[in-house]
């Protein structure tokens, strides 16, 4: 009766026991490491700063020089992405903070829904931010020349390889935070006959 | 049975959405000369539309294979999986097109690169409205899974 699978029992009188299913588990590990991801990514973008002296002209036997700085703030997309991600983690981290400390609080029974929707959400969010950024990172390095607009990392190396590395690291948290979302319907369509009480 | 109506509603009409946004993106065309400098823009010049019309090209064909799939109730959960993958294929793609059409529209004065649409202004306004319609077309797909998810709240009694 109160066992939906045989293999493991969920006690959902006992709070403590239903925190130790395999699959919340599974759920908490991913969590962690997606909030690793997005965190490392918005760290990265959001540190992401090269400034160069480049010689831009010479007269007679003096080179004049300018110093350009390429900022991640240049971008909007950039901007977004650092948000984006940001908000992500953020997100990664209460969840990790929901699971291990609030199984006590459930409003109504609704504490998973609750989860699930705030889960497509942030995989909407973080989708976004990593297709603007990804598209902005190759019109840097390629330009378009139909548009006459010149790439900018042979310039500034670093600032495009740091760019790079957030921004897979994005895809990771991304790809992480799709699989906790289908994890987490799936825990929310699973019919737990104990905990349907009549509301 | 109002529920299910909702959701077939609005998956023909990411299905319109979808068509148009493809549509209007694909016919963008246009040539300027400016100064014997011949300007040639169009959508598949950048990869950045390239991939909005394919995302959207997919989005379209799932949104009429899962009016299909909705019809019998066994598929629901794969529905509500394969919706969240193509609200994420939507968000991502639309928020590409319009990076990259900002900056053909404002340029980019850090990296030196001019706007664009003083000199193709019909081909800016084109794009301007098949974004729109991808916009409308991911904001109808989150709707969706708000739809799907709301509807899983009738299994509890």
């Amino acid at each position: 009766m109160a066992l939906d699978n045989g293999a493991k029992p969920e006690a959902v009188h006992d709070s403590t026991l239903v925190s130790k299913a395999p699959s919340n588990q599974v759920l908490l590990v991913l969590r962690l490491v997606a909030f690793f991801a997005t965190a490392a990514a918005t760290i990265v973008m959001a540190l992401n700063k090269e400034t160069k002296t480049i010689v831009v002209a010479t007269i007679g036997s003096t080179p004049i020089n300018a110093t350009l700085t390429a900022k991640f703030q240049d971008t909007p997309a950039f901007v977004f992405f650092v948000i984006a991600n940001g908000m992500a983690s953020l997100h990664n981290l209460l969840m990790v903070v929901v699971e291990i400390w609030g199984h006590k609080f459930d409003y109504k029974g609704l504490r998973l829904a609750m989860i699930a929707v705030l889960d497509m959400m942030t995989v909407a969010l973080a989708s976004g931010g990593d297709g603007a950024a990804t598209f902005m990172a190759e019109l840097g390095k390629k330009g378009n020349s139909h548009a006459r607009w010149n790439k900018i990392c042979d310039k500034f190396g670093t600032f495009c390889d740091h760019g790079a590395g957030a921004i897979i690291s994005s895809f990771v948290g991304l790809l992480l935070l799709v699989l906790i979302t289908a994890l987490s319907i799936g825990r929310l369509v699973k019919p737990r006959p104990a905990t349907l009480s009549p509301v | 049975m109002t529920k299910a109506k909702i959701s077939l509603v609005l998956r023909l009409l990411a299905v319109g959405s979808t068509a148009a946004a493809i549509a209007i993106m694909v016919t963008s065309h246009e040539t300027a000369k400016v100064l014997n400098l011949s300007f040639d823009a169009k959508y598949s010049y950048t990869s950045a539309f390239v991939y909005f019309v394919i995302a959207e090209g997919i989005a379209g064909g799932y949104s009429l294979v899962s009016l299909l799939l909705s019809c019998k109730p066994v598929f629901w959960r794969l529905v509500m999986m394969m919706d969240v993958v193509i609200a994420m294929l939507l968000s991502s793609s639309i928020s590409a097109a319009v990076a990259i059409g900002e900056v053909g529209k404002k340029g980019n004065s850090h990296a030196g690169w001019l706007p664009i649409c003083g000199q193709v202004p019909k081909f800016c306004d084109q794009l301007t409205g098949a974004l729109i319609a991808g916009f409308v077309a991911a904001a109808i797909y989150l709707v969706l899974l708000l739809c799907s998810l709301r509807s899983l709240f009738a299994l509890k009694p």
